[in-house]
């Protein structure tokens, strides 16, 4: 349960490779009835809770589905606007589910590309001479390590903050891509990794981790 | 060497206080553009750990590691920001952070009356309080005796 995702990242700040294993899915369902007694707002074509969190639906979650029916952005499936039924009285009671919106492959590039300044400016920041750039970052939830290899290619895994040895795992990872990605002879440089090879075998070292720790590798 | 400087921002990213102890290299940048650096960089960390976070957040950023040094954050619910550079084995920043807030900012800032708390701190009694408060730290004092 220790990783959740890996993500690589070219010389030029570009994101070529991302994996995500066994993100948590967090999704509650509600039944409210009228007014409701959380606020709701229209952010980035979604509706997002922006207070009045409880019982699990937290601030920032945005609405999933209405009486069952899946919501497409600010749209049900069937055509109707989310926003109108909320507001309308005479709909309630009202089943909602709410959840963390999950990232698109878009925004996983966006972060890709902002992670780029940062650790530029850690290292321009430092007060020590010579400081590389961040190699891990802490938050309570999960830690992010990074792996930055003499060609200037990251490496990065978010796993559990307890995670140990995740400095070999990143070596490990960057094993497999000398291997498998820039061998294969259909592989250019600075483009998103398309190797089933390399797919097959972080798949296979990531599972061997979670079941046997760093340890074995 | 362990703890390096200290940056005190207000919630709109005013530099409030700025003060360093043991700092080897300077940015090259004047301190007033290099704090907008620094608080622009926080503020990008934090969205970014925002959106990356697999879970729910409740503090959000913590800290980052170089190999050379640690950044500690800490940010009240007011919006006030407290950022010690330190080395990268110092433990216990960030409760250190927090006594610092309450025990320091609070006592010798905001119960000083003619202090405006949006404006860079000038008070010589909280430069000394807080001196004295840092050099307190265990860590400070045990690397300085061994160099």
């Amino acid at each position: 349960m220790g990783i959740y995702g890996v993500y690589i990242v070219s010389k030029s700040g570009g994101l070529i490779f991302n994996l995500d294993s066994n993100v948590p899915k967090i999704e509650t369902e509600q039944t409210f009835s009228y007014p409701l007694d959380i606020k709701l707002v229209v952010e980035n074509k979604k509706v997002v809770v922006s207070f009045g969190q409880r019982d699990g639906i937290m601030v920032g979650h945005v609405l999933n589905a209405v009486n069952g029916v899946q919501v497409n952005g600010l749209q049900l499936e069937d055509g109707r606007d989310a926003m109108e039924i909320i507001d309308n009285k005479d709909s309630y009671p009202l089943s909602l589910k709410f959840g963390k919106p999950k990232m698109t492959t878009n925004e996983k590039i966006f972060l890709a590309s902002m992670f780029y300044p940062l650790f530029a400016i850690a290292s321009q920041l430092s007060p020590e001479p010579k400081s590389s750039g961040i190699e891990i970052l802490e938050s309570d939830t999960f830690k992010l390590h990074c792996f930055q290899t003499l060609t200037g290619v990251k490496f990065m895994v978010v796993a559990e903050p307890s995670q140990t040895g995740m400095d070999i795992l990143l070596k490990k990872i960057y094993e497999l891509y000398s291997d498998y990605a820039l061998k294969n002879p259909f592989y250019s440089l600075e483009m998103p990794i398309r190797c089933e090879l390399f797919d097959n075998n972080l798949q296979s070292l990531l599972e061997q981790v979670e079941k046997t720790g760093v340890t074995n590798i | 060497m362990p703890v390096h400087n200290l940056y005190i921002f207000n919630r709109y990213g005013t530099l409030l206080y700025y003060t360093e102890w043991n700092r080897l290299k300077h940015s090259g940048i004047t301190l007033e553009e290099e704090a907008k650096l620094m608080y622009g960089m926080l503020f990008s960390i934090k969205s970014f750990v925002a959106k990356i976070s697999p879970l729910d957040i409740k503090k959000g950023f913590l800290c980052y590691k170089t190999n050379k040094y640690t950044l500690n954050y800490f940010e009240t619910p007011t919006g006030l920001k407290f950022i010690l550079n330190t080395d990268v084995g110092a433990q216990n920043v960030r409760d250190l952070l927090q006594q610092m807030y309450s025990q320091v900012y609070i006592e010798y800032v905001v119960k000083n009356p003619i202090i405006n708390l949006n404006e860079p701190i000038k008070s010589e009694l909280f430069k000394q309080k807080l001196d004295t408060f840092i050099k307190q730290y265990p860590v400070f004092n045990n690397n300085l005796k061994s160099l």
